[in-house]
């Protein structure tokens, strides 16, 4: 049984830890093709919300949607369409590149021989395949990372600051890899704080401030200028 | 799905521990450690005192599970790797199963080391009845790491994590241990009472079962936050 | 249970004021003397702290596959009120032990396995305390394998103290003695519900205050 979808809902998700408010009745619908920007500043609970959506973490109360489903009802099956890139990284230091991906490629249920080559090819990586990534620096592993999170083309991809520790050429091709990605229908959800790179790569913005989100609107020009207006100093 | 999530587990655990040997040696080396521990603090004369054998045993096994566990866990936490396997499309439980024999595959190793190091320093005739003593080590161990990988997992994220591991999982793998003493110590006796060491296994068994389906149960709502 | 709480309280402090003259009058145990009448405090201790666990392990439960933070009231009320009545038990029990046998501690089947479940339930607070964020799931889950391994751990010890002496610790009970132990049982269990339903209507009230203090900050 397949399961897939072309848009993610978060209806009026509210996660709290005993006093301290993490999120505050978020209500936003992501869209195959759209590149949904999570902008805010740090803590704000932008994190948070790509964990929900990663089925990651419950939300305390409300509900998140994946097409017109709710998580609970398409069980394990609905993580084959979910991929995450967070901050962490999520690579074993101890395993070559080529073994990370192989691992992962096979717990999606890949065959590692059609994916794994080029996958390092197109992180660049394919000529240090089999040294261990604890060897790597910050943006090589990023690469990896990336294409480890991506491997299973999922429908719903969620990055969490993807560009920390990439040089300018190195984000352009994550960006435009992105691009590419909403292009053939997926729906990407990206949280970071550096406005330039969001700005003119988002179709969609969300801002989000103290758990609350602040606006939900298509991206338009002055991206930076809307920010100051609704957040505060950037 | 399941079974074949839980196998891919397991063989990547085992490929990054063939790679140093890191956990095995330590774990050896501290059982080993522990079990001279005690040999000085309770032989006396020349002789140590009856039935201590079964007890340094299953001490060694517990402890040094405890540290095992601690450090497995710790692998997974350094990239959060536990979480991307957490987004595999498989059933959570499968993990939990993949890191259970990953444990187990550990602690039978440091039992194979323990169990004739223990023969031979305390001349204990452990080796009488070898099925017995399977049974016996077979029954303690998984039932010591049914628990101790769920507590473990659910620790990963927890503050106070390496002190807490020892305080959640002594009190509750207590019926264990007595059994696997209890086993172990009639196997020691002589004549060999093998009544009480089959009872000892069947208790351990329904241990194991009611400890292994609750693990199973309870691992998802645990690992989600 | 509001309503009723004040009366019942009424009625329990009569019971314990009531219970030494019971007690008092009560016949002697044959062999033990005196120290015997220490069993109206200490059984119905283990009777008190097994209810707190019953309720702690069942709203365990719940708190862990429904998320109902009212269970997660429940379970704490449960634990520290078992940890307190274990502490009564495990005091008492010792004394008894110490004037009728000669010794502090036999390992009794019974008073092993209490003193197990109390450590099990200490650890449960200390979760609560020293786990950071999300501690209140690591904790059910230790209460729910604490009560299952209940009677385990009673089967093994019993079973393991066939090695040590056996020694009759709860001796048969005459009939008129019967009196005077369901009254201070009745005692002992309703004071133990009454100080769940104190814990979890404190535990209430500051749910209560978190939400205030997370409504204001939506205005804001």
């Amino acid at each position: 049984m397949s399961v897939d979808f072309t848009s993610v809902q978060l209806v009026d998700v509210s996660r709290h830890f005993g006093r301290r408010r993490a999120l505050s009745r978020v209500s936003l619908t992501a869209s195959s093709g759209d590149i949904l920007g999570l902008l805010g500043p740090n803590g704000a609970g932008k994190s948070t919300l790509i964990t929900i959506l990663a089925t990651l973490a419950t939300p305390s109360t409300g509900e998140v949607r994946y097409g017109d489903q709710p998580a609970a009802r398409l069980g394990p099956a609905l993580r084959i369409r979910i991929g995450l890139l967070a901050h962490e990284l999520h690579l074993y230091p101890e395993l070559s590149a080529r073994q990370n991906l192989a691992f992962f490629a096979q717990l999606y249920g890949l065959d590692p021989r059609s994916t794994v080559g080029p996958a390092l090819e197109s992180a660049g990586l394919a000529d240090r395949a089999d040294e261990a990534v604890s060897g790597f620096s910050r943006g090589m592993r990023q690469r990896l990372a990336l294409e480890r999170a991506l491997l299973h083309r999922p429908r719903l991809v969620l990055f969490d600051e993807p560009f920390t520790g990439l040089d300018d050429r190195a984000s352009g091709l994550v960006a435009d890899r992105l691009r590419a990605l909403a292009a053939g229908g997926a729906i990407v959800v990206l949280a970071t704080h550096d406005l330039d790179l969001a700005d003119g790569l988002v179709t969609r913005v969300a801002l989000v401030r103290n758990g609350k989100l602040v606006s939900d609107e298509p991206a338009s020009s002055g991206l930076r200028a809307r920010y100051r207006a609704l957040i505060g100093a950037a | 799905m399941f079974f074949r999530t839980a196998w891919l587990v397991l063989r990547k655990d085992v490929a990054i521990e063939v790679k140093s040997l890191e956990v095995l040696t330590t774990t050896l080396f501290f059982a080993i450690a522990c079990v001279l521990i005690f040999a000085f603090a309770f032989v006396k004369n020349g002789q140590a005192p009856e039935d201590a054998a079964a007890g340094i045993l299953w001490i060694a096994i517990a402890f040094s599970g405890t540290l095992a566990l601690g450090r497995t866990f710790e692998r997974e936490r350094y990239a959060e790797t536990l979480r991307a396997l957490l987004l595999a499309p498989a059933p959570r439980p499968a993990l939990y199963v993949g890191k259970l024999l990953g444990m187990l595959a550990l602690l039978a190793s440091a039992e194979l080391l323990l169990v004739p190091l223990i023969a031979f320093l305390f001349q204990a005739a452990l080796f009488s009845r070898p099925l017995l003593l399977v049974g016996i080590l077979a029954g303690g161990t998984i039932g010591f790491c049914a628990v101790g990988t769920l507590f473990a997992a659910m620790l990963v994220r927890a503050r106070s994590r390496d002190v807490l591991l020892p305080i959640l999982l002594y009190p509750i793998t207590i019926p264990v241990i007595i059994g696997g003493v209890r086993g172990t110590a009639a196997l020691l006796a002589s004549p060999v009472d093998e009544p009480s060491a089959i009872m000892w296994i069947g208790i351990l068994a329904a241990f194991d079962v009611v400890f292994v389906t609750l693990s199973l149960w309870t691992f998802e709502p645990l690992m989600t936050e | 249970m509001r309503k009723a709480f004040g009366p019942l309280l009424l009625v329990v402090a009569i019971m314990f004021v009531v219970a030494p003259f019971l007690i008092a009058n009560a016949p002697y145990e044959s062999t033990m003397g005196l120290i015997q009448k220490i069993f109206y405090y200490h059984v119905p201790s283990w009777f008190a702290m097994y209810l707190a666990i019953a309720v702690c392990g069942v709203a365990s439960a719940v708190y862990l596959f429904k998320g109902t933070p009212i269970a997660d009231a429940y379970a704490t009320a449960g634990a520290e009120v078992a940890v307190v009545f274990g502490l009564c038990g495990l005091v008492t029990g010792p004394l008894w032990g110490r004037v009728a046998w000669g010794v502090w501690w036999q390992w009794d089947v019974r008073l092993t396995t209490a003193l197990l479940l109390e450590l099990i339930f200490i650890a449960y607070l200390m979760v609560r305390k020293f786990g950071g964020p999300g501690a209140e799931k690591l904790a059910a889950a230790t209460a729910l394998f604490g009560t299952a391994t209940a009677p385990f751990v009673y089967k093994s010890v019993d079973i393991w103290r066939t090695v040590h002496p056996n020694t009759n610790v709860i001796p048969t009970l005459k009939p008129s003695m019967g009196g005077p132990f369901a009254f201070s049982s009745l005692a002992f269990l309703l004071l133990c519900t009454l100080l769940l339903t104190a814990r979890v209507h404190l535990a209430k009230r500051q749910m209560t205050v978190d939400e205030m203090y997370l409504a204001y900050e939506d205005q804001s």
